[in-house]
């Protein structure tokens, strides 16, 4: 789960990490207020999950609350496209305005899982200000990390190793690892799956600041973290992803094609949508349906199809395991009985109690394509959706 | 011969009283699997599906033997019940379980250096020794005893790749379900290894999907360690980029991700890459026929 950098930064703050004086405001009037509290210079940020904000004049510098406000007006409720949107961009729902800092270095700080170890670790660069994986591939010499045992936690030679690594010196190396120290607690203690202060910078006057800040987290440990739970911006998220998770289908990724597709399982789910692309089709989306042996996820998975106009055809692939085929071929019968399916269906069955799943929609009376396997069902959508079958 | 699990496999069942694992472990009974023990705290002394239930693993392995476990424990406490294993110095631990916090999957990793448990999963389907031993949720008929060995982050892609295998009368010597986790107990490499080193396996075939380096790190085992043939397909060419796809480790955060990189490593380590999921079998039987 992705947070804002508001947010972030009021968590980093509650970890004692220097964060720069600043507020959210949702409204231009509220923008301008806060840049007069805190006025003369001051930054207006736009509040988007995706990153490269910079770039798509989505972080204004200006020198008066009046000029706060215009720039506040020209991203409140704007959509910002960055490199990391599609075309249609996201939506700007809020700005953070924030005391301008004056900065002399960019440094690189974050914590991750790494996969390999599997261990926490943290890694900086004084390379701050751009892409890490920029930096990975350019100057590789530049990064430096420190993998952290879960048993006793990060330790303070740890710190000195990457804050002299990060060519600091003096105070600020012990500034650096307690910053560090501080970082590590927050990203255990909110089971973070990143921690990303990019740029972490050095001011005029040789102090540490978050300048900016990523948090995610893992979604798995959401359930021990109902504070951090509250913190996800719906608006951020992509329409009909929320409207699967609030029909019970967690596994749902919109893509840009037209073809439906309900499978079980995500390996198989990828590989059905690999498989199309490769007989000339495009996948509408990814959908798991799961294991839960109801028919209700089922029905659900076919209301998803008809909220998007996008869908030319639709493939059900289900290799019945823990997953029941009977269930699932009830499931669309139902489905077919409580809507108007528009669109051809391709259904392809195989695995537990087949025969009764066969029987189930054989017995219905219902319209739809059968394929013997994977691929045929694959090529036969690929088909109906060009309109060749019917 | 076969990896893992195979006759002399006794198994207990860690949350045996559950839905899930009642259903199961019933299935794994009537493939064959000796069921030995269970082990539900608080409900020791019991019976359950004609095995006996103990309160904990450590009192289960010594009554009955038991020398592998199979987990159906809510993600909240699988942790905690795979340390209680391996603490009980089981050797084999199989994780079900889908939706274990990465942090508590840190502390499990960091408690395994050095001990003597095996973790397969979590996450996972399990491992199946055809015509053997099931330790696991995978559907057994599917399956045929040969030796072709099959390592997988996927479930049900497995399913149908294992049907295509069968049906091409390729039978398998193991079918091992690493899971699809970020942090899964026991990798590519730990499960290539096996294969390579036992005598009944001629041929491995590996299912990848979008993210880690788990694939990467296959293919420089392969290309330096395998002599065994490995027919590869890797899930996911079409996934976009940032998005969590299903799987906890299904991510493309990076280059090293994407199915693209994958694909070139395990091809220059010498791996035959399947062209499509759908092909995996006849691909594999091309090699065979090779050898």
């Amino acid at each position: 789960m992705k947070i804002h950098e508001y947010q972030a930064k009021a968590l980093l703050a509650q970890y004692s990490i220097p964060v720069p004086r600043g507020r959210m405001a949702s409204t231009t009037a509220e923008a301008q207020k806060i840049a007069a509290e805190i006025g003369d210079k001051v930054v207006i940020k736009a509040q988007v999950y995706a990153g490269g904000r910079g770039k798509a004049g989505g972080i204004r510098i200006v020198n008066s609350s009046g000029e706060a406000k215009k720039a506040a007006s020209q991203l409140i409720r704007t959509r910002l496209v960055t490199h990391q949107t599609g075309p249609e961009g996201v939506p700007v729902g809020k700005v953070l305005v924030e005391e301008a800092s004056n900065v002399t270095r960019e440094l690189y700080l974050s914590i991750l899982i790494d996969g390999a170890s599997r261990l926490p670790v943290m890694m900086a660069s004084e390379a701050g200000g751009m892409e890490i994986e920029e930096v990975a591939q350019s100057t590789p010499e530049k990064i430096f990390k420190s993998y952290i045992d879960p048993a006793i936690g990060f330790q303070p030679f740890q710190g000195r190793k990457l804050a002299y690594g990060m060519d600091l010196d003096g105070g600020q190396i012990g500034e650096a690892t307690r910053l560090m120290t501080n970082l590590y607690k927050l990203f255990i203690d909110k089971d973070c799956s990143l921690a990303e202060i990019n740029p972490l910078v050095v001011t005029a006057d040789g102090k540490l600041l978050a300048l900016d800040a990523k948090l995610n987290f893992d979604d798995n440990a959401l359930y021990r973290h109902k504070d951090i739970k509250e913190l996800q911006d719906k608006e951020q998220e992509e329409p009909l992803e929320i409207q699967a998770r609030d029909w019970g289908i967690n596994n749902y990724v919109k893509m840009d094609g037209d073809i439906g597709c309900m499978v079980n399982g995500a390996g198989l789910a990828m590989a059905v949508n690999d498989l199309i692309q490769y007989c000339g089709g495009r996948a509408a989306n990814f959908l798991d349906i799961g294991t839960l042996n109801n028919t209700e996820r089922v029905v659900n998975s076919f209301k998803m199809f008809i909220a998007d106009p996008r869908i030319k055809a639709v493939l059900v692939n289900i290799f019945g395991g823990m997953a029941r085929v009977d269930v699932i071929a009830k499931g669309i019968v139902e489905a077919y009985q409580q809507m108007n399916i528009y669109f051809p269906v391709v259904i392809r069955l195989a695995g537990t109690n087949l025969e009764e799943g066969q029987r189930i929609l054989a017995e219905s009376g219902i319209s739809f394509i059968q394929a013997r396997d994977f691929y045929d069902g694959a090529r036969k959508v690929v088909e109906a959706a060009k309109g060749v079958v019917k | 011969m076969s990896i893992l699990v195979n006759e002399s496999t006794r198994l207990v069942v860690q949350g045996i009283t559950g839905s899930e694992g009642s259903f199961h472990t019933q299935r794994c009974i009537e493939y064959g699997t000796e069921v030995v023990a269970g082990v539900t705290p608080g409900k020791g002394g019991s019976n359950h599906l004609g095995v006996p239930v103990f309160n904990t693993i450590e009192k289960a392995m010594a009554e009955t033997g038991a020398n592998a476990s199979l987990m159906f424990v809510p993600p909240a406490f699988a942790a905690d019940g795979i340390l209680e294993a391996t603490e009980a110095g089981m050797p084999l631990v199989v994780c079900i379980t889908e939706g274990i916090p990465v942090l508590d999957m840190v502390k499990v990793h960091r408690y395994l250096k050095g001990k003597s448990s095996r973790l397969i999963g979590p996450n996972c389907p399990g491992v199946m020794s055809p015509g053997k031993c099931k330790v696991g949720i995978m559907v057994g008929e599917i399956h045929l005893p040969g030796d072709v060995g099959v390592i997988s982050r996927s479930g049900t892609l497995t399913y149908d790749v294992v049907s295509q295998l069968t049906s091409l009368g390729i039978g398998q010597s193991t079918c091992v379900g690493i899971g699809g986790d970020a942090l899964p107990g026991s990798t590519f490499v730990d499960i290539l290894k096996l294969f390579q080193a036992d005598q009944d396996t001629k041929a491995v075939v590996l299912i990848g999907e979008i993210g880690g380096t788990m694939e990467q790190e296959a293919a420089e085992f392969i290309s330096h360690k395998m002599t065994k043939p490995v027919v590869a397909f890797i899930a996911g060419s079409t996934a976009p980029p940032g998005k969590r796809m299903g799987h906890a480790g299904a991510i493309i955060m990076g280059s090293a991700g994407k199915t693209s990189e994958k694909i070139k490593a395990l091809s220059q380590a010498g791996a035959i890459i399947a062209p499509t999921p759908a092909e995996v079998g006849l691909t594999t039987k091309k090699v065979l026929v090779g050898l």
